[in-house]
């Protein structure tokens, strides 16, 4: 087992560095540097702006700094547009919001999800499955972006139920319709992607076995079917997580929360490079380190796979 | 998202097999095609809404750059859906028949999406066929190298991309064509490896003909059932990631539209009791991405029809 987590890190790592200097040369290859203003400087200014920023330094040497800064102290280095704030800050005071919501909806995503597939798969052709299936289907072309709005129609403007954005320090009120919009479509994808499985698990021959041993139904599903139809689950954990993040950015959008989302398309329509960079590479390293954890959990379940 | 692993993967299966039967596997799929009411009807919606794009502007009374000077100011009252001034889905905040824009929005996001899934589908049956049938060191490197760009979070990768480089649909669509064949490459891999010991595949290499020319000619046609169906999930998708990141006003500008712009605008004036102009968008976006559900689900069962 160790030595498959080990073997998982060695190609994590990379992965990560790449990501890094992927993102910083695209920073260095767009047209326009950060200081490229409509009027532009005198050049003196500029070139003692570019070297308080470090920019009149080779590239290579830039680079290196930059990844040297966030491998060795965690740091994103400045704002290239707040003069006064560093990319840690803002990243900081957007993290915990993002990470509060985020957790919330992965964790009823999977919760609803599968036990959604499960109960459609034992009540396979009932009328719970149909309306498991039914669901299910309709749920998955409202993504995010669509259920933000309609959420917000339904229960701020019409039954004035709920305060139609904001974050309040995480007062439950308003946390629930970020909630509901960011898992819906993921609510949907997991109950489908469980309840297939689940049929195929339970048409197999070891639960025949099980039931004609005699065991009760609730036993064989609990303890002889759920674990393998589990793993298509997990696989799809980790690209459901990534596609959740960036749904992160809408729900900050729309529902003015202020997470890390708010702060990535600030920075990116006001072309503050550090603080977008700062936010991929953190959110790439968050999607690896997620993938790592979701191969290992795999691993641990199937049987089939060696280390 | 909407692609299960397991159908794809038993289709995969079903499709290496080898055929004992008479009928093609194409005629069977056809007539069990042709049973499944919803991918039926779901290719005529498609087949309708694909003329709403096309001809939809000459039913349009108004141009969807043109400003309606009589409503604008009094969008809530005046602007709504009529026939008698022209405007069937009536107009938005600034006086534009929300008809055209529609039909604009529409023609973008559909273009969207098929050109992203055909940039899935060369890339990726290429890439994944190459790696497949050479295999060894090479499909190693060239499969480590698709999981790798997988676990970087591409919708990030792409407003970067979409910010430095300027907000353009060629943008937009390199963006897209970047990372939607991975899937598919992963996919059509697997396909190859167990098309790659075939008898047909031994015998061209027997009689000597070029690896290229097999993965051509011996192994691609072979590959053309996944790749369909995973090409007609892939629309949808595509479609949904232009809308996000249209939705987030990085994507398509001004006068152009899509669906994800048009839904964006209705989204932030339904406060103003304005609801036609998230309704229309919405629902065509809706039932566009429903369609083409349907239609690839009842493809795969098509070919695969193991009872489910």
């Amino acid at each position: 087992m160790l030595s498959y987590i080990a073997k998982r890190l060695a190609i994590a790592v990379p992965t990560l560095l790449l990501l890094i200097i992927i993102s910083f040369l695209l920073m260095h290859a767009a047209p326009g540097g950060p200081f490229t203003q409509e009027r532009a400087l005198p050049p003196q200014v500029l070139a003692n702006l570019e070297a308080k920023y470090g920019l009149d330094q080779p590239l290579w040497r830039q680079m290196a700094n930059y990844v040297w800064g966030i491998v060795a102290h965690f740091d994103f280095g400045p704002s290239f547009i707040y003069k006064d704030r560093t990319v840690n800050e803002i990243i900081a005071q957007g993290f915990p919001v993002t990470l509060t919501y985020g957790s919330l909806s992965f964790a009823l995503a999977v919760l609803v999800g599968v036990s959604l597939g499960v109960a459609a798969a034992i009540r396979h052709n009932t009328w719970l499955d149909y309306l498991a299936v039914g669901v299910s289907i309709g749920a998955q072309v409202l993504p995010n972006f669509v259920m933000a709005p309609i959420l917000v129609l339904v229960f701020t403007l019409w039954l004035r139920w709920l305060p139609g954005g904001g974050w309040e320090g995480g007062e439950w009120q308003y946390i629930i319709m970020p909630v509901v919009a960011l898992s819906t479509s993921f609510m949907a994808s997991i109950a489908r992607i469980t309840r297939s499985s689940m049929l195929e698990v339970l048409n197999s021959n070891h639960i025949r076995t099980a039931r004609a041993k005699g065991l009760p139904e609730r036993k064989v599903i609990l303890r002889h079917a759920l674990k393998p139809a589990m793993l298509p689950v997990i696989s799809y954990l980790g690209p459901a997580f990534v596609t959740m993040i960036t749904g992160s950015v809408v729900v900050d959008i729309y529902f003015s929360t202020g997470g890390i989302g708010k702060a990535f398309v600030d920075s990116a329509l006001n072309r503050d490079y550090a603080v977008m960079m700062g936010v991929t590479i953190l959110v790439g390293a968050l999607t690896i380190l997620f993938n790592l954890v979701v191969d290992i959990l795999y691993a641990w379940i199937d049987p089939k796979i060696r280390y | 998202m909407v692609v299960d692993t397991i159908k794809m993967k038993s289709l995969s299966d079903r499709l290496a097999a080898e055929e004992v039967k008479g009928r093609s596997l194409w005629a069977d799929a056809r007539h069990r095609f042709l049973r499944n009411k919803a991918a039926v009807v779901g290719l005529v919606i498609l087949f309708l809404i694909g003329l709403f794009a096309i001809f939809g502007n000459y039913v349009a009374a108004w141009s969807n750059e043109e400003l309606d000077f009589s409503v604008m100011g009094q969008v809530a009252d005046l602007g709504g859906p009529s026939l008698s001034n022209g405007h069937y889905f009536g107009t938005d905040d600034l006086g534009r028949d929300l008809f055209a824009r529609t039909v604009q929005g529409t023609r973008i996001s559909l273009m969207v999406g098929i050109v992203g899934s055909l940039i899935a589908v060369v890339v990726g049956t290429l890439y994944g066929a190459t790696a497949g049938y050479v295999g060894g060191r090479v499909d190693n490197i060239m499969m480590r190298t698709v999981d790798i760009l997988m676990s970087i979070p591409y919708m990030f990768v792409l407003i970067l991309l979409l910010v430095m480089f300027g907000r353009s649909i060629a943008m937009l669509f390199i963006g897209i064509g970047l990372i939607s064949w991975l899937d598919m490459s992963r996919i059509v891999r697997g396909q190859t490896l167990s098309l790659k010991h075939k008898e047909f595949i031994e015998a061209a290499q027997a009689t000597g003909v070029p690896s290229f020319t097999i993965i051509w000619r011996h192994i691609v046609p072979n590959l053309l059932g996944v790749v369909a169906v995973y090409a007609t999930l892939l629309v949808p998708l595509m479609i949904l990631t232009e809308s996000f990141i249209s939705f987030l006003g990085l994507g398509v500008q001004e006068p152009l539209t899509s669906w994800g712009a048009l839904i964006s605008e209705g989204a932030g004036t339904i406060n103003y009791g304005t609801l036609w102009q998230l309704a229309f968008p919405l629902f065509f976006f809706i039932i566009t991405l429903f369609a083409f559900f349907f239609v690839g689900d009842g493809l795969r069962d098509a070919l695969d029809p193991k009872d489910r």
